[in-house]
């Protein structure tokens, strides 16, 4: 039995995540063609290697069919309801930096924060009949961000790409959406509100705290001590 | 020992001899009419499923609603109804165990003669049903916050503002600091409006960038006055907003509450302590002990957003709300295209009854 590592297949983030792991003792690798979703472990024992899409990570770790997983904390608390009973965050990686915000149109001169939001919301819909749509993916996030800032009279549409352009189509008054910059949403006109952002996301190890451990203690126990990574309580215990 | 299945019928029945007339409802509803009453929160808490016909429909997370609905279509005047069967809601956290389905019996009465006889007997038909076991009453009025928002010393759109989220209890809190000029949100609605200075409304907006989406221009310059007339507004009182929070955490015997709120000396007030009052006495009236009986002047805020006047619920150590219930005189309006009646209703969850009923 070994213990399954899942790390991003392609792209930036898997090369970040190489880097990462690599700057502490652990070389991952991709196995033979560039199309080949297989790679080897050097410097951790009985550690395998599974690259997937990071999209996938989150399900995966809360189906306990990896061990660790390494991904954006967005996409993990995103997709993974009630995600601390998920999985454990173990380390944040340094990469990957992305902030979820709300946007809206530079011209509403009236609107910085939240609490405006919520004010040009309850004049929308008196005005137009419907609530305020504020385009996004991130449904969970943005829902429990407004629900928590008591924000009402808006409602969210499915946008699963190119979202910054619903304001201009007319199939949105506002956005919620990723960004590390903000340059593509000021290209767009809009600009993001005033406070924290609904999630500062970036790279993260998570544990599946579902995943058999029982036969994985040992890797586990030599790849934290390895990577530095201290180990939260009942994780590989009792299971 | 009965089921949960046994007490359902043994309610029903209950509420059956009490004069309602047993009634349904689909489980699928259309979803376009619970998000416009309860926004989109209600999509974390109900279960959206798409049909190729019908659209967005959600499986009914209560009965109010469609039961309303059905009385503003066909019924007659007064009327009485009641239902079983299971209700669905979404449940977040896996690790607290809330049934995601469960039956609710319900029992709900529409009547424009006298609010305060038909809340009593609401109140005291839920009560009845569960005599004997091991549950705590609480009341509450949010006809009273309501009252005390519109006797509030603030322009119509500070009222309005309040009113509207009487329902979420942190941005009721906000809000009201910011009336009064102090906190994070009255800092940065200074800094905004002190932004905005002096300009016309179209030279700001085309400079900051082009009007983009369906929200207009007008729309934009219109919230600017707003800004700027609220700006030139004075603080609310430190007083008022003390007797405000005064009123937000009364908690004691009902008959003793009326007393407090009494001697708070708020004229806005009198109407909806008068219906309190009668409300009351109807209750003695039908046998509860309303010197006893708990009040929580916040209780009902948390919950569904249709609650308008007399709310109660029944607590149980342990377990989920046993029963709840309230008076809902505006979602009939909204939903009656017009016409409105005042209602009152209530339901019971025969799984925690029996869960109760259980441990005795």
């Amino acid at each position: 039995m070994t213990l399954a590592l899942g790390v991003p297949s392609k792209g930036r983030l898997m090369e970040r995540t190489f880097d990462w792991f690599g700057a502490r003792g652990v070389t991952l690798r991709r196995a033979g063609a560039e199309r080949e979703y297989a790679g080897t472990v050097d410097g951790a024992p009985g550690v395998r290697l599974v690259l997937l899409s990071a999209s996938e990570i989150p399900r995966e770790l809360a189906a306990g069919r990896i061990h660790l997983g390494v991904t954006g904390s967005d996409l993990v608390l995103e997709q993974l309801a009630d995600w601390h009973a998920h999985v454990a965050a173990l380390a944040p990686m340094g990469f990957g930096h992305a902030d979820l915000v709300i946007a809206v149109p530079a011209a509403w001169v009236d609107v910085d924060t939240l609490d405006d939001l919520d004010a040009a919301a309850a004049a929308f819909r008196a005005r137009h009949g419907h609530r305020l749509r504020i385009a996004t993916k991130y449904h969970r996030l943005v829902r429990d961000h407004l629900r928590a800032h008591g924000v009402a009279d808006y409602q969210l549409v499915d946008s699963q790409g190119a979202t910054e352009g619903t304001v201009r189509n007319a199939t949105a008054e506002a956005v919620a959406d990723i960004t590390s910059s903000g340059a593509t949403l000021r290209d767009n006109h809009l600009k993001v509100l005033a406070g924290p952002p609904v999630h500062a996301s970036q790279a993260t190890l998570f544990a599946a705290r579902a995943a058999e451990w029982s036969q994985a203690t040992a890797p586990l126990a030599a790849l934290a001590a390895k990577l530095g990574v201290e180990l939260p309580e009942g994780l590989a215990e009792g299971r | 020992m009965p089921g949960a299945e046994a007490i359902t019928a043994r309610l029903a029945q209950r509420f059956r001899d009490a004069g309602a007339v047993p009634v349904a409802a689909d489980i699928l509803q259309p979803a376009d009419t619970l998000l416009d009453l309860y926004g989109e929160d209600i999509r974390a808490r109900a279960y959206v499923t798409a049909d190729p016909v019908a659209g967005e429909l959600m499986l009914r997370p209560d009965f109010t609603v469609p039961v309303v609905q059905a009385h503003m279509r066909a019924g007659a005047e007064p009327a009485r109804y009641t239902y079983a069967g299971p209700v669905f809601r979404k449940q977040d956290s896996g690790a607290s165990g809330r049934a995601r389905e469960y039956v609710q019996v319900g029992y709900e009465l529409f009547d424009r003669t006298d609010p305060a006889a038909a809340d009593a007997e609401v109140f005291a038909l839920i009560a009845g049903a569960l005599d004997g076991l091991p549950v705590r009453a609480v009341t509450g009025d949010i006809g009273v916050l309501k009252a005390a928002v519109a006797g509030l010393p603030l322009p119509a759109p500070r009222r309005v503002a309040l009113m509207r989220h009487i329902w979420r209890p942190a941005r009721f809190r906000a809000l009201l600091e910011r009336f009064t000029g102090r906190g994070p949100l009255a800092a940065a609605r200074a800094a905004l409006v002190d932004r905005l200075g002096n300009a016309a409304p179209d030279a700001l907006i085309d400079a900051a960038g082009p009007v983009i989406g369906t929200r207009s221009r007008a729309e934009i310059a219109a919230r600017i006055d707003a800004l700027r007339a609220d700006a030139a507004e004075p603080p609310l009182p430190a007083d008022d907003l003390e007797r405000m929070e005064a009123l937000l955490a009364l908690a004691c015997p009902a008959r003793a509450a009326l007393d407090r709120l009494a001697a708070l000396d708020w004229p806005a007030l009198a109407p909806a302590l008068d219906r309190l009052g009668r409300r009351l006495d109807a209750l003695d009236a039908c046998g509860i002990d309303t010197a006893a009986l708990p009040f929580q002047a916040s209780f009902g805020r948390s919950t569904m957003e249709y609650y308008d006047g007399f709310v109660f619920g029944f607590e149980a150590e342990g377990l989920p709300p046993v029963a709840s219930g309230g008076r809902y005189d505006a979602l009939t309006a909204v939903l009656g295209q017009g016409r409105a009646i005042p209602a009152v209703g209530g339901v019971i969850r025969p799984a925690v009854v029996a869960a109760l009923e259980g441990r005795a």
